[in-house]
């Protein structure tokens, strides 16, 4: 049986033996899907604001009411899902590249790649982690590049720390000799050979890293960091919302912290499922 | 012991170091022009110039640098624009707001996961342990400042319980007279029980929001830790020495399971201390997130500069403390010879 | 026969463990019956696996949760262990029955300092005052052997040896004076004059105490060399209980004769040494024997897929065997 064959029927076991793993990826293809199709399927233009409309309860013509200018909030939350998805890929990608690929060094090289990658480490744990993305982002400006640099370096140390204790136990492999024999530089022997085998365990993290991703995204575009109005994006909506909650006008505010809290609980509980797909030992 | 102090305290030396570092570095490496960003949206070039001369933005790095330490050492932490207040002034006088909140959050949350968690591990399979472990998995995915305004929703909008969220004290209320800062313990202290009670109702939504945060990762561990340690060998002797269930769950079991869950309390502070700046926004709390993001939206630099600072300055603090916390409890960590 | 009109000190009949597990349930122990006297030192001996570590886990009732007895009496004086309540069971606990354990360092409390363990159990079962405790813990660590005890007592496990943890062990199991005690393989782990040093203080402390002693293990010698009697076990079977000079003598179990060959003597090389063939059925299978030894016996006949036969309760030798050795 091949690799991928056997690893389809152990994904179907897990899931099988697991209903709610099956749920959280039933539930991924279909963030997927919004985000890839929503805004060509969505009733209304996400930024046409129709005054005359402001402030509708959800009703049939807008399934989620309408916002304080009008906008129909059920297609602003659908497209806003290819916004947050966007960061959380791309912060886990370069959290991935980043933090990987410096712990493998650190790991493989040791002595001062190791000293140095530990020292930024701990330096960036010295912070608490929202404050040193809100500084970042504030120093660097107000970019949706500057969230997902921001929300990579945060989590950078967690990712070499993995990173680097595999690298470490795989240093004097079998196939690791095997490829430094036949002639590979060290780069190609990390790239080639020790990053790929580094990746399975780091994927149960990228899934739940892709929850706070979005969590910190929206929590800076809360505060007035990062992405900017008119643009969709579930947390600048829950700020416009919020001064309405309080006046009664809840499903501003209400139904994009709600996609908010179902995509988080997604990758959450997916990467659950993921670690007992590759290490069934460290079940919780 | 005080060996043991001594030495944590001298490895958060160089934390310390980093930490300066950085921020150094996050004002420097503003794109564009610092001394622009220094002197405001509204400058003029030749107020902007004489910023730049000011704060020593003209000269290399390494000055720069040095002029920052020394800064730093005398207390001085640069102006804010918007109020001309000098930060560290007003980074002092709100604090108190910031850590009464932060700390009664995390006080109801322990209060509330710790016992779930026991509960939980000592009933497997039970009710208890199902909602706990679904408390758990619901709590990380909840946006804290979306926890926040659907309390507030509900309590205050709909239920009218809580008061409206504008802050520590209803208009018509006035501060107890200052000891601690807290206006819980002040009011105490000045036996002014009305206040008392008047704080206290501004407080509940807001660090309910903090509690329900910090509550998951809390229970998680403590769960874990206790189930861990109740399949343990001690507590197989325990058991078979005939000891009260209370004996063997409290003395035995419990107080080695909180040793991975206080570890946990580290990176539970690094949490709360970000949901803090949401909570305050969502509150009106005038604590130092809200001064940081008010800051922010004037682009008044100096305040964020210093509230980045000081956050990341306590949290080394709390970490140290949670670090001797830990050696106090386990001789193994006291008595390394 | 004198010990067969007075009441032993624990009384086991027909033992049956069943374990809940992911791949089925594992019938660990089936029908396990024995006996031990007042005073008296017997060996619970068999190989890994063999049921003897769980036997005593059910009858101090600290079986793993996913463990359940599903048939059986223990019979501590008047009192059945298996069918008492929880609070009953605490209280003769540590006061009538106490039990030792392998792996010495980690069966204590790793952050509280010895000399309050063992004042737990003395404050719990010793009738001792609590200001009192602390002084009288002192006093059983001197009992155990342990030199300077007034500051040891204030050490934790981890500053200390295995030897002397086995130690602290013994003194918590023995603090309130129980009738039985029951030592799961005490010496494993421990250096060979270790070894001899701990089962000596065991049988010196149980003579002056009068207590009966249950001694597991999975090695015969050690056994042969501590017990009145032996109970030999076999995948969660009794096969055999004899007097052990009787045992050694004229072993009837084909088992225990291949147990005694197989257990090596000083004067015995690499090459010499017996290996009992075939290995423990998987007690998972529903398909299980009777005689859960028949597969692996060069005796069996077709008698052998019989039940059992019922053991002689007055018998001093029993078999469990339909094709015995002479």
């Amino acid at each position: 049986m091949t690799a991928l064959a056997a690893t389809a029927r152990h994904a179907r076991y897990v899931i099988a033996e697991n209903p709610v793993t099956g749920f959280a990826f039933a539930l991924f293809v279909l963030i997927v899907l919004a985000a890839v199709f929503g805004p060509h399927i969505v009733p209304y233009n996400p930024l046409s604001s129709d005054t005359a409309e402001a402030l509708q309860p959800p009703n049939m013509h807008h399934w989620f009411g309408t916002d304080q200018l009008g906008r129909d909030v059920f297609s602003r939350v659908i497209v806003a899902t290819r916004l947050d998805f966007f960061i959380a890929v791309a912060s886990v990608a370069l959290v991935f590249l980043m933090g990987g690929l410096a712990g493998v060094a650190a790991g493989f090289f040791g002595g001062w790649t190791d000293r140095i990658v530990g020292r930024i480490a701990d330096t960036i744990m010295a912070f608490p982690l929202f404050v040193l993305a809100m500084g970042i982002v504030a120093a660097l400006g107000n970019t949706v590049q500057n969230i997902v640099l921001a929300t990579a370096i945060v989590n950078f140390p967690l990712y070499a720390r993995i990173a680097r204790a595999e690298a470490n136990v795989r240093r004097e492999a079998g196939f690791v000799e095997a490829a430094r024999l036949s002639g590979n530089s060290d780069w190609r022997i990390l790239a080639f050979q020790i990053l790929p085998n580094v990746f399975p365990i780091l994927v149960v993290q990228m899934s739940l890293t892709m929850g706070y991703a979005i969590l910190n995204a929206a929590g800076l575009s809360f505060i007035g960091l990062g992405v900017r109005p008119p643009t969709p994006e579930w947390g600048i909506m829950v700020a416009e919302g919020s001064a309405f909650m309080v006046s009664g006008e809840w499903w501003n505010a209400f139904f994009p912290g709600a996609a908010l809290m179902v995509a988080v609980f997604c990758f959450n509980l997916l990467g659950d499922g993921l670690r007992d797909m590759v290490d069934p030992r460290r079940r919780t | 012991m005080l060996t043991m102090i001594l030495k944590r305290a001298a490895m958060a030396i160089p934390s310390l170091i980093g930490v300066v570092i950085v921020t150094f570095l996050l004002t420097r490496a503003l794109p564009g022009d610092p001394a622009a960003y220094f002197a405001g949206p509204a400058a003029t070039p030749q107020a902007i110039q004489e910023v730049r001369v000011k704060l020593g933005l003209d000269k290399p790095l390494t000055v720069q640098f040095g002029r920052y330490v020394d800064d730093l050492a005398h207390g001085n932490l640069g102006t804010s624009l918007t109020t001309g207040q000098p930060v560290v002034t007003e980074l002092r006088n709100r604090l108190p707001a910031s850590a009464e909140l932060t700390l009664l959050g995390l006080l109801v949350s322990i209060v509330i996961a710790v016992p779930l968690g026991i509960l939980a591990a000592t009933r497997p399979n039970s009710l208890i342990d199902h909602a706990c472990r679904i408390i758990s998995t619901a709590g990380v995915s909840l946006p804290v400042f979306f926890t926040g305004l659907i309390l507030v929703y509900v309590f205050y909008y709909q239920l009218g319980w809580a008061p409206a969220p504008l802050g520590r004290l209803d208009v018509f209320d006035n501060a107890p007279p200052q000891v601690t800062g807290f206006y819980l313990i002040d009011s105490l202290i000045a036996g002014d029980f009305g206040t008392f009670v008047a704080s206290l109702k501004q407080l509940i939504l807001p660090a309910l929001t903090l509690a329900i945060f910090s509550l998951a990762p809390i229970a998680r561990m403590t769960r874990a830790s206790m189930l861990a340690v109740l399949s343990s060998d001690f507590v197989r002797t325990a058991r078979a020495s005939g000891l009260s269930p209370f004996t063997v769950i409290v003395t035995y079991a419990f107080r080695n399971a909180m040793l991975p869950v206080i570890t946990t309390l580290g990176m539970v502070f690094s949490f709360l201390l970000g949901a803090n700046v949401l909570v305050e926004k969502v509150f009106a709390w005038p604590g130092i997130g809200s001064y940081a993001v008010e800051a922010l939206l004037a682009s008044d630099f100096a305040p964020v500069q210093g509230f980045v600072l000081t956050m990341a300055v306590m949290y080394v603090a709390i970490n140290l403390m949670i670090d001797v916390l830990y050696g106090v409890i386990d001789p193994r960590v006291r008595l390394e010879a | 026969m004198a010990h067969m009109t007075a009441v032993p000190a624990l009384n086991v009949e027909g033992l049956t463990v069943e374990f809940r597990t992911r791949s089925g349930i594992v019938r660990a122990l089936d029908n396990v019956s024995f006996s031990v006297e007042k005073g008296e030192t017997i060996a619970l001996v068999g190989e890994s696996g063999s049921g003897k570590s769980v036997t005593a886990y059910a009858v101090m009732g600290i079986l793993d949760p996913a463990g359940r007895v599903t048939a059986g009496r223990a019979m501590l004086g008047g009192l059945d262990l298996l069918a008492a309540k929880p609070s009953q069971l605490a209280d003769v606990r540590g006061r009538e029955i106490a039990m030792i354990f392998q792996n010495p360092r980690t069966a204590l409390n790793p952050i509280r300092p010895v000399g309050r363990q063992i004042a737990d159990v003395l404050i719990r079962h010793g009738n001792v005052p609590r200001n009192e405790a602390p002084a009288q813990a002192i006093e059983m660590l001197r009992a155990v052997g342990i030199t300077d005890p007034v500051r040891r007592a204030k050490a934790y496990p981890f500053e200390m040896s295995g030897g002397m943890c086995q130690r602290v062990m013994i003194a918590i199991a023995l603090a309130a004076k129980p009738s039985l005690l029951i030592a799961d393989e005490p010496t494993t782990g421990l250096d060979v004059t270790t070894q001899a040093v701990i089962m000596d203080l065991v049988s010196d402390l149980a003579k002056d105490l009068g207590m009966a002693t249950i001694f597991i293990t999975h090695d015969l010698a050690l056994a042969g060399q501590r017990s009145a009697r032996i109970v030999v076990m076999h995948a969660g079977h009794v096969v055999e209980v004899a007097p052990t000079k009787e045992l050694f003598a004229h072993p009837r179990h084909p088992y225990t004769a291949e147990l005694i060959a197989a257990t090596p003597d000083a004067a015995a090389s690499l090459d010499q040494l017996a290996s009992i063939p075939g290995s423990l059925p998987d007690l998972r299978r529903v398909d299980l024997p009777n005689c859960r030894y028949s597969e692996r016996c060069p005796r069996k006949t077709d008698e052998c897929d019989r039940p059992l036969p019922r053991p002689d309760p007055g018998a001093t030798h029993i078999v469990a065997c339909w094709n015995p050795l002479p």
